[in-house]
């Protein structure tokens, strides 16, 4: 059966790649590349990669920025979701932030530097009333040496992404009724939490924890977008020196993506210590009988906080946006004197060819992964087994090891078959990271589907495909396309694997976009990063829109 | 013995280890046999035991023939067991013609033909002319009516019945155990009912067995 290629088909996927990646990418970190001339193992790369100046301090900025943006993040969610969930600004705020999931990171972190930078947005706000600035000031915000606008750029990115998986979870923790037992016990709302659903809520996110840690500690263009430059962080050198003309870069580099992987490692490493003095010091807490009734104060930060990093991407987009359409803007003018389409205009010539390679990519890998998932799903349905936690580990593997540590060997890889800048090979690495986000989205409305729906169509005398395409799939409709907008959106936002995959022959919107901040064109810039916006927000129309076109007749298909 | 009717063949089945049910009986044509328990027993594993759709967690074995056909070697797809569940379980996608259609054999061909026998079946249950309708804008004792006359559209060879009155209200309920009991008898049905309710029992005039007690 068909069913049964699935779950193996997806875990070659998944794991395959990443394992010859890790080989191709060690092998030459350790002198091995007979391609390029390496015929034997040697330090000689790494002592290299030690030598090379500012080489600590750039693991020290990647390590603590992964380590800093996901506590701040999390800890914005758990003060969130303790203080307010069961409200109605709660469901309000949580409608507000679920759109920005589908954001590209390389936009939102646009977004930011239009706002913070010293002629940005807030600057033109309150110049010169408050500050009496008449020209932008000299002040070194965005790039900071010690990564502080990065930092924030991630934290405002994966607030809204820890924030959905936990909604996700709450309500298999039965964390409502959990609610109801500890406010009659007497405990404020964050401490009912914490001591009653918080521990077996992070168990099942932990993953995706790891996985914004590790993002975050070897993100590449954000990094680039918003971070130090003297030096940058650790992922953004190891970039520039694999996109050097000259191949014998190609040791070095790869030596400094095994750094790359310890960094991510340690930071992984570091984390599991915080969690277990946090479970320490929340279980001493719960003993002493720690109520803490008066939180008020605590749960207003959460909710300013989740506010602020909402306000901060909209109004990073927003002035995206007015930027493409400006004309003449001088400072301190909190509006364009002249609004025009010469910059859409312009680019348009240029912009056709990475949409249409942006469109087929996402496009044909989102398929692959909608269809690998459904096998998956049928399979375990079939089987009664859902893998539990070794499955898990394999869905979010390409997610946890840093995209460098195991890209670099798979372009290596491309290269010597003659495949890299090739279609199929961008789509292929594609959907090595858009299956994850497929499958997790896919999985909880396929698991909760009733199935007496199934049986009572098989007692009707229909085979499992013509049930599987004629019931189930048309009553998960909704779910399908919107797991699909998921994945498109993701393949859009990818940045790095198309960077190395893609060769600088195959470009997308991201590519595009992510090489303009350098360069420094705000107007074409806007262009770009709202493009790159509105792409994943065509697909979360579609997922909507379509069902509620088709099955406008149906009222049970609307709940 | 005749071969006709369906013929649970030392049928058992088990968690764990523990046996949860163990029969043999002969259903005959338009006859109805009746499992009883208590929530848990496990006795609706029987019905998807014979229906093909059993859990893997369960153990089970023997055999069931339907006129002399040994139903567990065939998918779920191939032993056209008909069954009704609790809850209508009407396609909400589909509408009630859709529903009907759905579940004509493929054998009848041609779409007029096929939708001719869909409105001859809501005829049937008096639910003339609604085959345009929306299912979840229909009341309960309707959606149940549609449900039936579904599962008797596909030429069943037998009729499982999975506590199918249990969320009617008592008026209805017995209306609709009529219109079932009667439609099976009609059709020369064998049909296993499962249910925890002795007027369900006694209105079925067949056999009863008891189980998890």
């Amino acid at each position: 059966m068909l069913t049964r290629l699935g779950p193996p088909l997806a875990m070659a996927l998944l794991a395959g790649p990443i394992l010859l990646g890790l080989a191709g990418t060690m092998l030459p970190a350790f002198g091995y590349l007979p391609a390029l001339g390496g015929a034997e193992f040697t330090l000689a790369p790494t002592r290299q990669l030690f030598a090379e100046p500012g080489i600590w301090m750039s693991s020290i900025i990647s390590l603590a920025s992964g380590l800093v943006t996901t506590a701040v993040a999390l800890i914005v969610v758990i003060l969130f979701v303790a203080g307010w969930s069961g409200t109605r600004i709660f469901a309000r705020v949580q409608h507000l932030i679920s759109p920005l999931l589908s954001v590209p990171h390389a936009a939102a972190a646009f977004g930011l530097a239009f706002l913070i930078a010293p002629s940005g947005m807030i600057a033109r706000l309150i110049s010169p009333g408050l500050t009496g600035w008449q020209r932008p000031p000299d002040l070194l915000i965005v790039n900071d040496p010690m990564g502080f606008s990065m930092m924030a750029g991630l934290i405002v990115k994966e607030i809204p992404f820890l924030l959905l998986i936990t909604l996700a979870a709450l309500p298999q923790v039965d964390a409502t009724r959990t609610r109801a037992l500890t406010t009659s016990l007497g405990y404020g709302k964050i401490a009912g939490f914490l001591f009653g659903s918080w521990p077996l809520v992070y168990r099942q996110i932990r993953l995706a924890v790891f996985a914004v840690i590790a993002f975050a500690t070897s993100v590449v263009d954000v990094a680039a977008i918003l971070g130090p430059t003297a030096p940058a962080p650790l992922a953004v050198r190891l970039t520039q020196w694999m996109q050097d003309p000259d191949l014998s870069m190609r040791f070095f580099a790869s030596a400094g993506a095994v750094l790359q992987l310890a960094v991510t490692a340690a930071a992984l490493l570091i984390w599991i210590g915080f969690e277990r003095l946090g479970a320490a010091i929340r279980d001493r807490a719960c003993g002493a009988g720690w109520r803490w009734r008066r939180d008020a104060w605590l749960r207003r930060i959460g909710l300013t906080a989740m506010l602020l990093a909402a306000a901060i991407i909209f109004a990073g987009l927003a002035t995206l946006c007015l930027w493409s359409f400006a004309g003449l803007w001088p400072f301190p003018d909190v509006l364009p004197e002249t609004l025009s389409a010469k910059t859409w205009m312009k680019t348009a010539p240029r912009i056709g060819e990475p949409l249409v390679t942006t469109f087929i990519v996402a496009g044909i890998a989102t398929l692959l992964a909608v269809l690998l998932s459904t096998l998956c799903l049928m399979r375990e349905n079939e089987t009664g087994r859902t893998g539990r936690r070794w499955a898990l580990l394999f869905i979010y593997l390409p997610l946890i090891v840093p995209q460098v540590a195991f890209l670099f060997g798979l372009q290596l890889l491309f290269v010597l078959t003659g495949t890299i800048a090739s279609l199929p090979a961008l789509v292929f690495v594609h959907l090595i990271f858009v299956m994850p986000y497929v499958f997790l989205s896919l999985s909880d409305p396929w698991r909760a589907y009733d199935r007496r729906y199934e049986a009572i169509a098989a007692g009707l005398g229909k085979r499992r495909w013509t049930t599987l395409l004629g019931v189930r799939l048309p009553m998960l409709m909704r779910a399908v396309l919107t797991a699909a907008a998921v994945g498109f959106a993701v393949s859009v936002g990818l940045y790095l694997p198309t960077v190395l995959i893609g060769a600088g022959r195959l470009d997308t919107i991201t590519t595009d976009a992510v090489a303009l901040a350098s360069g420094g064109n705000r107007r074409v810039i806007g262009v770009y990063a709202f493009l790159q916006m509105l792409l994943p927000a065509l697909g979360f129309l579609v997922a909507t829109l379509l069902p509620a076109l088709i099955f406008r007749h149906r009222r049970a298909m609307h709940a | 013995m005749t071969d006709k009717g369906l013929f649970l063949d030392t049928v058992s089945i088990a968690l764990n280890g523990r046996v949860l049910l163990a029969l043999t009986h002969h259903v005959l044509p338009g006859g109805v046999l009746t499992v009883m328990g208590p929530s848990g027993s496990g006795k609706s594993t029987l019905l998807a035991y014979i229906g093909g759709f059993l859990d893997p967690a369960f153990q089970a074995s023997g055999r069931v023939l339907a006129d002399g056909v040994d139903l567990t070697v065939l998918p779920a797809e191939e032993r056209h067991a008909g069954i009704l569940f609790q809850d209508p379980l009407l396609f909400p996608h589909m509408s009630v013609a859709g529903n009907l259609v759905f579940a004509i054999p493929s054998h009848v061909k041609g779409k007029a033909a096929r939708l001719a026998r869909a409105d001859a079946a809501l005829a049937g249950v008096g639910l003339d002319g609604m085959g345009n309708r929306d299912p979840d804008t229909l009341s309960g004792g309707q959606k149940a009516r549609v449900a039936l006359a579904r599962v008797l559209l596909s030429a069943p060879r037998a009729l499982l019945l999975d506590e199918p009155f249990s969320k009617l209200d008592q008026d209805l309920r017995r209306q609709m155990r009529e219109l079932v009991f009667v439609r099976a008898r009609e059709a020369g049905l064998p049909v296993i009912l499962v249910t925890h309710d002795e007027a369900d029992a006694e209105a079925a005039l067949g056999p009863v067995i008891r189980i998890g007690e």
